[in-house]
Formats: C-alpha cells, sequence, structure tokens
C-alpha cells in the first residue's frame, strides 16, 4: 500500500505529459491540463514526466501508509497535513499515517499532486495518463474513488524542511478575466471582417461545459458569422485550436480533444497562455488577443529558459539542504 | 514531378501541409508519400504526423528545432525541411493491405437496413450485396481511437444521417451516413444508420499500432450470416 483515497474529489485523475505519437489512429492525447504547475512540480522532485493526480475544483482527502515526499502545484485547494496547512510549490515530507486534506480551489481550477519518483502506474500506449471517455491509462481508466489505492516507492528517513518555494505567479494566474493570446487560424478567413473583428474585442464566458476535453465559450452580444457555409472535411486539431461551431460561440479544444474535428477554426491559442486557460472556473470571463506566430513561438523558447533556470536553482537549494 | 501543396500553420507547434480541396485517391495517395517520408527521414523536433482528406499535420516541439538553427523560427524551418521532402517526393501508386470485416447485415445488428433499402429502392439482399462487393478506402483516422474515415462506397446505397440520433450505438456497428460507411469502434451516441455489426475489434490498446485499421488500408466487408458467427 501507499496511499488510499479517503475522499475522491469532484474529478481526480491520474496524468502526465500525455501520450503521443499515435493521434494518426485516433489515440487521443490527453496529460496534464496546466503544463506549467505539472512540469514544476516535478522538478521540485528533481524528476521529468512521471504520473502525478490532477484534481479540478474540489480536491481529495489521501491517507498515506508509506513516506514520502510531495509537491502540491497549481489550484490552491488550502491543502491541509494532519491539521496543519503546508505550503505549496515546495516539497514537503510525508510519513506513514498522515491525512492530506484539499478542499475547494480557492483560486484557479486544476491542482497537481506529486510524489517522489511519480505513482506507480502501468503506462498504457506509452502515458499514464487517463482518457475517460474510452476508459484508457491511468487508474483503470477512471476518475479515483474512495478506497482506490495508489502505490509508489516509499522514501525512508526524509527530513527535508525546506524554507523556500517556487514563485507560482510566474507560471499560474487566477485572474476573473484573463486576456488569452491567440493566433490566427486555418480558417479564419472564412469568417466575415465583422466577426473577425468582434472576435478579439468580445468578452467571452466561459460556460459551464468546460471540462478536460474543450470549453464552450458564450457571448450573448457576438455570433461569429462565416462568410459562405463550405464544407470543412475532418481534419487535425490540437491542444489551443478555437473552433466555432454553427452556432457562432467558439469551442477551445483542450487536453481530452479528439485527434479530428470537422469545425472551422478561428484562432490557435498560443501554447505558453494554455495553463492560464487550465486554470479558469466556469463563468470566468476571457478575451482573445492575437499575436504573431513568431512572438508564440518566442514565447515559449523563453518559458523554457525560465524552467531551466528554476530547475537549476532548485537543483543547488536541494543540494544546501542536503549539507 | 513537381507537387502543387500549400501550408498553413496550426498554432506554434504544428502545421498543416495540403495538397488539394477535395476528397480523392490522388490526393490521398500524396499525403501518404509525404507522411512516409517524413517518417523516414524525420528532422529534429518532429514529433508526429496525422494524415487527413487533403493534408498532412505534422506535429513538432519548436524547443528542439529552434536548435537547428540561430536566425530562423522554427514554423520557417519546418516549412522548408518540409518543402524539401515534397520535392523529393516520389508517388508510387501502392496498393494498401486488404482488410477484412466480417459483418452480420440487418436483423437486430442492422436495425435500420431496411430503410437504406426502402430509401434507394432496393432490397435488403441487394444492399448488402452492393455494400461488401467493392472495397472502400481508409483515408484517415480520428474522431475516437481506432475510428476510420472511409470512402468509396457504392453511391446507390448511400443514405442522410438519422434525423434524431440514436443514444446509443453498440461497438462493431457498422453504418451509413451520406456517401460515407463507417465502424463505430465503441459504444458512442450517433447518427448514422447501422446496417449490420463486426465482432472484429477496431482498437487494440494492448498492440502496436493499437489499430486495426491504417490511412491507405482497402476494407472489403464480408457478409456472415448469425450461425456462423455462433460456430
Amino acid at each position: 500500500m501507499a496511499m488510499e483515497i479517503i475522499k475522491p474529489g469532484l474529478q481526480t485523475t491520474v496524468q502526465d505529459l500525455g501520450r503521443f505519437g499515435l493521434q494518426q489512429y485516433g489515440v487521443i492525447v490527453s496529460g496534464a491540463m496546466d503544463e506549467n504547475s505539472y512540469r514544476i512540480a516535478n522538478l521540485l522532485l528533481q524528476q521529468n514526466n512521471t504520473a502525478v493526480l490532477e484534481f479540478t475544483l474540489i480536491g481529495p482527502a489521501i491517507h498515506f501508509t508509506e513516506p514520502t515526499v510531495i509537491v502540491l502545484t497549481g489550484a490552491d485547494f488550502s491543502p491541509v497535513l494532519n491539521d496543519k496547512e503546508i505550503p505549496m510549490w515546495r516539497p514537503v515530507a510525508v510519513q506513514a499515517g498522515d491525512q492530506l486534506n484539499l478542499g475547494a480551489a480557492k483560486r484557479g481550477a486544476r491542482g497537481y499532486l506529486a510524489v517522489q519518483d511519480g505513482l506507480q502506474i502501468p503506462p498504457v500506449l506509452n502515458s499514464a495518463s487517463t482518457y475517460l471517455r474510452a476508459g484508457l491509462g491511468g487508474y483503470e481508466g477512471r476518475a479515483l474513488k474512495k478506497g482506490d489505492i495508489l502505490s509508489y516507492k516509499p522514501v525512508e528517513n526524509c527530513s527535508l524542511q525546506p524554507g523556500w518555494s517556487v514563485d507560482y505567479t510566474t507560471w499560474t494566474s487566477f485572474e476573473q478575466h484573463t486576456k488569452i493570446r491567440a493566433i490566427k487560424g486555418t480558417e479564419i478567413e472564412q469568417f466575415d471582417a465583422n466577426s473577425i473583428e468582434q472576435f478579439t474585442t468580445t468578452t467571452y464566458t466561459v460556460t459551464k461545459d468546460a471540462d478536460r476535453m474543450g470549453y464552450r465559450l458564450e457571448s450573448t452580444d457576438t455570433e461569429l458569422t462565416r462568410k459562405e457555409k463550405v464544407d470543412i472535411l475532418s481534419e487535425a486539431v490540437t491542444f489551443g485550436t478555437v473552433q466555432v461551431p454553427p452556432n457562432g460561440q467558439p469551442i477551445i479544444l483542450m487536453a481530452d480533444r479528439q485527434t479530428t474535428g470537422g469545425y472551422p477554426k478561428i484562432a490557435q491559442v498560443a501554447t505558453v497562455d494554455l495553463p492560464k486557460l487550465a486554470q479558469m472556473q466556469p463563468n470566468q470571463t476571457l478575451q482573445f488577443v492575437w499575436i504573431s506566430l513568431e512572438q508564440a513561438q518566442q514565447l515559449m523558447i523563453e518559458r523554457e529558459k525560465l524552467l531551466k533556470k528554476i530547475e537549476i536553482s532548485i537543483g543547488l537549494k536541494m543540494k544546501e539542504e542536503a549539507r | 514531378m513537381k507537387q502543387k501543396f500549400y501550408m498553413k500553420s496550426l498554432g506554434d507547434s504544428a502545421l498543416l501541409v495540403y495538397f488539394g480541396e477535395e476528397i480523392s485517391r490522388t490526393i490521398h495517395g500524396k499525403v501518404q508519400a509525404l507522411f512516409k517520408l517524413l517518417q523516414d527521414r524525420p528532422f529534429k523536433g518532429f514529433k508526429e504526423g496525422v494524415p487527413a482528406y487533403t493534408n498532412l499535420c505534422v506535429y513538432y516541439d519548436p524547443l528542439l528545432v529552434a536548435e537547428l538553427s540561430n536566425e530562423e523560427m522554427p514554423d520557417i524551418i519546418v516549412r522548408n525541411y518540409i518543402s524539401t521532402l515534397i520535392e523529393h517526393m516520389e508517388i508510387t501508386q501502392q496498393q494498401g493491405r486488404i482488410v477484412e470485416i466480417p459483418v452480420i447485415y440487418g436483423g437486430e445488428y442492422g436495425p435500420d437496413l431496411a430503410e437504406v433499402a426502402a430509401y434507394n429502392h432496393l432490397t435488403e439482399a441487394e444492399v448488402i450485396r452492393r455494400h461488401s462487393e467493392s472495397d472502400v478506402l481508409v483515408y484517415m483516422l480520428g474522431f475516437a481511437p481506432g475510428f476510420a474515415f472511409m470512402g468509396g462506397m457504392d453511391e446507390s446505397i448511400a443514405m442522410p444521417r438519422r434525423d434524431v440520433p440514436r443514444a446509443k450505438i453498440p461497438a462493431g456497428s457498422v453504418g451509413i451516413a451520406g456517401k460515407q460507411t463507417g465502424i463505430y469502434p465503441f459504444e458512442t451516441p450517433g447518427g448514422w444508420n447501422i446496417i449490420g455489426r463486426t465482432t472484429t475489434p477496431l482498437f487494440l490498446p494492448d498492440e502496436n499500432p493499437p489499430s486495426l485499421l491504417r490511412a491507405g488500408d482497402r476494407i472489403r466487408f464480408v457478409p456472415i450470416t448469425n450461425d456462423r458467427e455462433d460456430s
């Protein structure tokens, strides 16, 4: 045994970076919705691409039966370990018999719990990620339930008590109204000029139809229309593709998107802004801002440099702790 | 031969390479040829390809691609690489694999067979004959793991989607939607006219590749009777 789920939370699943290489067979990518929080949780444990828990809006309660080191990142679920508040964005030693209680997300929507060396989840098609609709991967292909037991390698005699955290403000934003940077979509020229203008002037609300597969947006004033209704053949779509079904209200595709789609694509969210989207709750609002493809790629390169820096500083801090 | 093509960026980490606008075996051949060439000669940072009717989606990691040049952005580097590949691309009219799919037509397994027959003024036996007589081509997979988009069905048995989709269509159901035919790999809601069912699994999570069908395959539906299925 290692960790037992006492309360499952609203939707708690096992995720990693996702299932790549098989989209040509229709196999959905899945993976952590907020890649920044996911990667930093692992960096804080000096590891990469391990299986972690992702929880949504209401977090789980977990009983640990073996000692380990955990990291919590992402949304703030007011974590409490044995009645004592614990910090997020830093490694925390956990002893056998400890219980972690997570509440409702105070800010943001998705939280991550990583353990030292990762959860021991047998990979399915090269990934531990859960794809709920096909019952694939993760823990029995489903969201966790009360009584589920997940194992990890115990970490004995860990007295780690760091007094520092990664500054989360660089990596996630939990604003009520968010600006989302986007690149022009592959079918943007099919929309009329008015719709293209309104796309970036409209304040869109994230509806309650917002899950790991996609976010339906809504605006009462704007209905995006095409100059003429030409059929679009099914073709590849990806994380952050903004497609417009006939009702004129955009849908942003997220981690559990289908591999292909047949709606016109008006925009593509810049990869660096996907974590912001992942942290949005229903009823929050967003506005799209155009950036160029070059800017979007430059932002990715800069983000990677920053992650590298953090990885190096974590390494140095951990050496100090070990002394 | 010089190929006509154009490219569109699908955001900052993917590129769509188009060879035309419509569903045709010629365009399909070009998409497949580029995909094969790219798999044989991948560039640094190439992640995966997804063929569709008219284009190939090339997924890449811009951070790895960026290491190839100090001057150009990843999108440009990938575009240049793909253009060069296409210059050297040779289209061989390679025939794909033939995959036989046994189907029990009609009855409880094909509740809409009678309607498809009536709609096209044919007998049920004639619909079955026309559906199974000629091979159909798998153009692409998508929508769900193992789901194949097929083309080339005999158009005399075409029928529009149902006005009211069914809440549950069993896995393995073989259907007709317009001029398309297809097989549902999972139980899902759907609006296709269901004419039969196969017990052959399409999604194979324990195998590599995890799908029975691949783009380029030719599908041959083989009518079987219920008795033979039981024995």
